[in-house]
């Protein structure tokens, strides 16, 4: 029998839209490059948005959504925000049923009345719910925790090549298959596209796991789908100089400061993240190092409130925060483009293939992402992804029939890289990082971005025209890494064009030959490939 | 500095010339000399659970670790190995079936900082399997669920929320809590400092609780020794 959902990537949204799901009588997989739990989403610390009041009485749903347009800076659907916040406290509710084990306070009246919040930047009030700083992590594994109780079928080490799209319509998908080396064929009545964003393009700038390139995006862009805002990528004012690792923003929120070599405070801390991103970007611009100041917090309250950043302090850059300056940089943290969905998480241009998540597009952070939102996004929208994939899959009444053209292509593009002439795909990686941070990054202009056009096109002709020097079939882990490569210069031409297109200043966009923002330009770039 | 890695039936040395961690020192490898080599990884920052290896005998994230001259990295213990570093996780993971540790009955309660610290550490988990690689009963015993299994399992027994902990208790006897020889190798290896003795202990006393016996223990066939305890007369 035919799967009705199949849900790609197995991060906090393909997880939960599995429960979800599944809890509507789907017949449902979860496909995964990796194991289950190892997502993108167990690194998210600071808290997930819900205007529950806990700590401060007067935050409700309607400042919470008015925070999220403001940060979105005009470039969100509001009725999607809106939709978002209102479903928040029964998202909560959910999790909180499921077992999070969230952080509390005392004395509470209600069950998810206990749970602790603080403030994140850019929000008006204490409204991220916290598990101290494991969040994400928490959330993720009490997920996992519930779809073994529900009997969610996962498939793991099966990596995307492409959607399956005959008509316009999507019939399942073609996978890698890692452990036995070969090609495989997914058939599915709807797809859920939950592969996570893509700013770990900017490889050894970014906070993201290795891996983090928009595999399901990019596959959309091959598919004939449209993406959409692919230029917003968000930069994350503080990571660790030298290995990029993330320090949390709570590590601001609890009361740390932003200090230059000179000992200045500059910028303020709890503005939004690409106000703040920039003004360390101008200081290190001007050859001023600078750090994050947590000193003042104590080490008790340090180990309580940041234990993780207190050990990767002392790995990665061999500094101890309770005495010393954390020195950090911005990098690449988020990518608010994404897959262009409609009202239904349906994609543009593919029917029966559906998005949610990091890897969407689904108008809500628009130009910024507030922390503590993408949390929300992922788990708040799960029900109606669910809905509207499932709904779908039942309006395909006869079996599904795939022509045998799809799999040979795809055994051909795979020879082809196992037999052409090898490269060294790291140093192409981390050349393409570079360039992309240094040219499509925190500021940008138009020489430059164009240069950076014809660069990364180049490298894209490179690599499609030699290979790779390891030749096994089974596990394989250099063909992964070609593959994510490949996607990742797939999506690159489409975020330095869109940054072209976008001839203006808005949220983490940043034009330095036009610098303000421009009411023509209230509206999305949408990128798709037109078969030649 | 010299690195020697387990590859199949095979040690093959590698000269790194930099004080990094080992998953930096492994595309390094990677990059510059060898692009075969096979590992998992993700995060880099120990949350993701991917790419625990052992060094000179112990568990560690590569990650999260600092090569030192000398060093002998090889896969986990007790898991399958599908090429070099890389191991088959499902078997071990699929131990979290068979404990069903979940929360299997929803007790709407409202909590506080206490009830958040009885389940803090617990919930750390990242499944890297380092515990497991770890476990000598593993050696012994295969079907053992292992430590990571019994510590999720004591984090929905200790959750107030659960209503059924006794569901999960009758699921972790056999091969389970009573298995376990309390030795700590898997608490001393923890990347994240959870402590799966501790877990097991506490599995045992709630066990006990439900009526459950140590089945080393009863085998033994002791007999009830006689106090002469008088419960009236008080203290």
């Amino acid at each position: 029998m035919d799967l009705d959902v199949l849900i790609i990537g197995s991060g906090g949204a393909g997880i939960s839209t599995a429960l979800k799901a599944k809890e509507l009588g789907a017949k449902v997989a979860v496909v995964t490059k990796h194991y289950p739990t190892n997502a993108q989403t167990s690194m998210a610390q600071g808290g997930i948005n819900v205007a529950l009041g806990n700590i401060d009485k007067d935050d409700s749903v309607e400042a919470h959504i008015k925070d999220t347009i403001i940060s979105a800076k005009g470039l969100c659907d509001d009725g999607m925000v809106k939709r978002m916040c209102s479903n928040a406290t029964s998202t909560i509710e959910w999790l909180e049923s499921l077992g999070v084990p969230f952080s509390r306070i005392d004395e509470a009246n209600s069950a998810i009345g206990s749970i602790a919040q603080r403030k994140l930047g850019g929000a008006s009030h204490k409204r991220a719910c916290y598990a101290q700083d494991y969040t994400g992590l928490k959330l993720l594994h009490t997920l996992y925790d519930s779809a073994n109780r529900a009997g969610v079928e996962f498939i793991s080490e099966y990596y995307l090549l492409d959607i399956i799209v005959e008509s316009g319509v999507a019939k399942g998908a073609l996978f890698w298959d890692i452990a036995n080396g070969q090609v495989r064929v997914i058939e599915s009545k709807s797809i859920i596209l939950a592969t996570g964003g893509y700013a770990g393009i900017y490889d050894g700038y970014t906070t993201n796991a290795y891996g983090v390139v928009g595999d399901g995006i990019a596959s959309v862009l091959r598919a004939g789908g449209v993406i959409s805002d692919m230029e917003f990528i968000q930069f994350h004012p503080t990571a660790l100089k030298g290995s990029s690792i993330l320090v949390s923003e709570s590590a601001r929120g609890e009361g740390g400061y932003l200090v230059n070599a000179n000992g200045d405070r500059f910028v303020d801390e709890l503005a939004p993240r690409d106000e703040v991103a920039r003004a360390i970007f101008d200081e290190i611009q001007k050859g001023v190092d600078v750090y994050l100041d947590v000193r003042h917090l104590g080490e008790e309250k340090l180990y309580e409130l940041l234990p993780q950043e207190m050990e990767l302090c002392k790995l990665h850059e061999g500094i101890d925060p309770a005495k010393e300056l954390i020195p950090i940089k911005p990098v690449a943290h988020y990518s608010m483009g994404g897959v262009d969905v409609d009202d239904k998480f349906m994609v543009n241009g593919i029917k029966g293939c559906f998005a949610i998540g990091e890897c969407s597009n689904a108008k809500i952070h628009g130009a910024n992402r507030l922390g503590g939102n993408s949390l929300l996004e992922i788990v708040a929208f799960a029900n109606d992804v669910a809905q509207s994939s499932y709904e779908y899959a039942k309006s395909i009444d006869s079996d599904i029939e795939i022509g045998i053209s799809h799999e040979i292509k795809a055994n051909r593009f795979i020879d082809k890289i196992l037999e052409q002439q090898s490269c060294n795909i790291y140093k192409k990686r981390a050349d393409l990082g570079r360039l992309m941070y240094e040219s499509v990054g925190i500021i940008r202009d138009g020489d430059s971005l164009s240069d950076a056009l014809d660069r990364v096109m180049l490298l894209q002709v490179e690599l499609s025209n030699s290979g790779i020097s390891d030749k096994a079939l089974k596990h394989n882990q250099n063909l992964v890494e070609y593959l994510e490569l490949y996607n990742a210069l797939a999506l690159a031409p489409a975020i330095i064009s869109s940054a072209l297109a976008r001839e203006e200043s808005r949220g983490a966009h940043y034009r330095k030959d036009y610098p303000s923002m421009s009411d023509d330009y209230t509206k999305h770039t949408n990128i798709s490939w037109r078969a030649e | 500095m010299k690195i020697s890695i387990k590859r199949d039936k095979k040690v093959v040395e590698f000269s790194i010339d930099r004080a990094v961690t080992l998953l930096q020192a492994l595309y390094e490898i990677k990059e510059e000399s060898d692009a075969s080599l096979t590992f998992a990884s993700g995060c880099k920052s120990a949350v993701c659970g991917a790419c625990a290896v052992r060094v000179n005998g112990k568990e560690v994230l590569a990650c999260s670790y600092k090569i030192v001259d000398g060093d002998f990295i090889e896969p986990l213990n007790y898991h399958r190995v599908l090429r070099d570093l890389k191991v088959d996780k499902s078997e071990p993971k699929d131990k979290l079936l068979i404990s069903n540790s979940y929360l299997h009955n929803y007790n709407q309660v409202t909590l506080n900082s206490k009830d958040e610290k009885l389940v803090e550490r617990q919930s750390d988990c990242i499944l890297c399997d380092s515990c497991y690689s770890a476990c000598p009963v593993l050696a012994i015993n295969p079907d053992f669920l292992g430590p990571f299994a019994l510590s999720r399992a004591y984090r929905y027994v200790a959750d107030k929320r659960e209503g059924d902990d006794k569901s999960i208790i009758d699921d972790i006897q056999s091969n389970g809590i009573w298995d376990c020889t309390l030795c700590g190798e898997c608490s001393a290896v923890c990347p994240k400092g959870i402590d799966p003795k501790m877990d097991i202990t506490m599995l045992r006393s709630k066990s006990a609780q439900y009526g459950y016996i140590d089945p080393n223990f009863s085998t033994q066939n002791f007999s009830m020794p006689s106090f002469g305890f008088d419960p009236n007369s008080g203290f």
